[in-house]
């Protein structure tokens, strides 16, 4: 019969329009009264009576709540991290970034040289305006220093406020990703709990200048 | 009476909804009626190839995220397997089964996108690409566990994959599993026996089967003519020899049938996604031994793979050294459009934009 099928499909359009939305609100999204009370930890009286211009807020329908995206631990995010204790300065990372946008400029610091000398790293500029985040300086890293970060907010107005510098890394909170550090997923490290993560549990072995390493490397030759 | 007309030529692009991308069509119209059509493209070329030139072998799997940018896990699998032929690697088991995973995810994302925005092409705006996109969106999430990006995945490594899935990946693989085959009911219920749908697509854009094999037309399109051609069952890369599944073959040739080769191709694919999750085997999802640059011997390797749009497949030419010497891509989107014209001529304007619709192109793998 002509118009069964048109019927059939608004059938469907009529099932989905029942079930809950399966958007986020991002980055805020509004809660109505009861939200705001379940928020507040209050029952829905009580918080009538003890936050009533809160209550108010909520019935015109200015009470948001922060709508969190949930991510993978693996998401490979903007604001790189980066260990300067294990950092030999080897440049490794911008040797491979396919797009050269890591500049690294080093000075001889005279330690371990006998290892192959670890560095001081004068210049550590990541150009993550022109970065595609394939990771690829991260998994090219031989003593696991950096790492990809976890967040993804990090718009400014201006170009040249996208280059990250060493400054910046050395005072950033470490939130690595587990991306290429299967280490930190089987410790079961999540970059989104907000848990600063110490240099001498993000690698995957021992850090350079380690007593065990050194030793193991002189047995070698 | 009749009216004495003059044809007109209309610029349908590059800024335009209808043409998935930056695509110029000059097309001229008698009335309503198209009496030639010519595609300009080429908006969008960024010389991948060439690229590829200067970057080492690994270096340029990123690159081929972006040429299919919606179906970037089966790129990366063409290339690498291209890539592990040059070079003789031995892939772990482990790893090929993880690829094939993930290219039978991206497959059924491709046809979501094909299929929603076919939907979109015929005038239906929003609703039914809101459905589609609600599922890719599921599988966007798997990717973003098994690899940290959703778009740009660059998953794929020469020996297997990066790193082996997460744990938490398995349960959610299952819940859409579980999900998916009720959502493709769903859409057929929505779509397939739609009067308008069936009025607009039901022998509209035909083309003949002998004239696609002759413009070496692969991909849903060939075998919506009728035409029993899969690589995957035809010359089985990876482990699709070990995977029992079956080629939806229709004879129409028209719009309609292409749409439904997707659709069935998505509950294939489904099926395919189940035996590789049985089979999966426990072991190192990489070869730890090769590394990041790979210095494969002179010589040249061609594999082709079928890919959510047709026969992908990347020609290497190396010269010993670390970078490939080059590096040609033979994309399905560019080579299915060839016939475009002969497909739209005589059709009305809506016509067309829905024939170009079924073709299922990207532009960012037609210019490169």
């Amino acid at each position: 019969m002509i118009g069964m099928g048109l019927m059939r499909g608004l059938a469907v359009t009529m099932k989905t329009a029942i079930r809950g939305p399966v958007t986020v609100q991002y980055p805020d999204r509004r809660v109505g009264l009861l939200g705001a009370a379940r928020e507040a930890d209050l029952s829905f009286f009580r918080f009538l009576v003890r936050r009533p211009k809160d209550a108010v807020k909520a019935v015109a329908g200015f009470a948001t709540v922060e709508a969190k995206i949930v991510q993978g631990t693996r998401f490979r995010g903007q604001d790189f991290n980066w260990y300067e204790e294990r950092c030999t300065g080897c440049a490794s990372c911008a040797k491979f970034c396919p797009l050269g946008i890591i500049k690294i400029e080093t000075s001889p610091s005279g330690k371990l040289q006998q290892e192959g000398e670890v560095f001081n790293i004068d210049v550590f500029d990541i150009d993550i305006g022109r970065c595609m985040f394939c990771g690829i300086c991260v998994e090219v890293c031989p003593y696991d220093a950096l790492h990809m970060g976890s967040g993804f907010e990090r718009g400014q107005y201006e170009r040249k406020n996208l280059v990250i510098t060493v400054e910046e890394l050395k005072a950033k909170k470490k939130t690595p990703s587990t991306w290429f550090r299967p280490q930190q997923e089987a410790a079961g490290y999540n970059p989104h709990s907000g848990e600063d993560r110490p240099w001498t549990e993000a690698g995957r072995h021992e850090q350079p200048g380690d007593k065990k390493l050194t030793e193991r490397w002189v047995d070698e030759r | 009476m009749t009216l004495n007309s003059e044809s007109v030529i209309v610029n349908v692009g590059p800024q335009h909804p209808s043409t998935h991308g930056v695509m110029r069509l000059r097309v001229a119209f008698d009335g309503e009626l198209v009496t030639d059509a010519e595609m300009v493209i080429g908006y969008l070329h960024r010389g991948s190839e060439k690229l590829a030139e200067e970057r080492t072998f690994t270096q340029v799997v990123t690159l081929t995220d972006r040429m299919d940018y919606v179906a970037s896990m089966t790129n990366n699998q063409a290339y690498i397997l291209a890539v592990e032929k040059l070079a003789g690697i031995e892939p772990t088991p482990r790893g090929v089964w993880l690829r094939m995973i993930s290219a039978e995810l991206q497959r059924i994302v491709s046809h979501l996108v094909a299929v929603g925005f076919l939907l979109q092409d015929l005038g239906a705006m929003g609703t039914p690409l809101m459905y589609t996109m609600r599922e890719r969106e599921d599988v966007l999430d798997l990717f973003e566990l098994l690899c940290g990006a959703r778009i740009t995945n660059s998953y794929h490594r020469p020996s297997g994959v990066f790193q082996d899935a997460p744990d938490e990946f398995w349960p959610r693989l299952e819940l859409f599993m579980a999900n998916m085959p009720g959502r493709i009911d769903e859409y057929e219920q929505l779509i397939s026996g739609n009067e308008i749908i069936l009025s607009r697509m039901r022998g509209v854009g035909v083309i003949q089967p002998d004239m696609m094999i002759n413009a070496s037309i692969t991909g849903p399109m060939l075998r919506a003519g009728g035409v029993d051609w899969d690589l995957r069952h035809r010359q089985p890369y990876e482990y699709y020899d070990r995977v029992q599944f079956d080629r939806p073959i229709m004879d129409e040739s028209d719009n309609y049938s292409r749409y439904l080769v997707r659709v069935y191709e998505m509950r294939e694919s489904l099926k395919i996604l189940r035996q590789c999750i049985d089979q999966i085997e426990p072991g190192p999802a990489r070869d730890a031994d090769v590394p990041f640059v790979i210095r494969p011997p002179e010589g040249d390797a061609y594999v082709p793979i079928e890919g959510p749009k047709g026969e992908l497949g990347f020609y290497l030419v190396s010269d010993g050294g670390i970078s490939p010497y080059r590096c040609k891509v033979r994309p399905p989107s560019l080579i299915n459009l060839t016939l475009l014209r002969e497909m739209v001529i005589g059709l009305p304007m809506a016509a067309m934009i829905v024939t170009f619709g079924t073709v299922d192109i990207n532009m960012g793998e037609v210019d490169r």
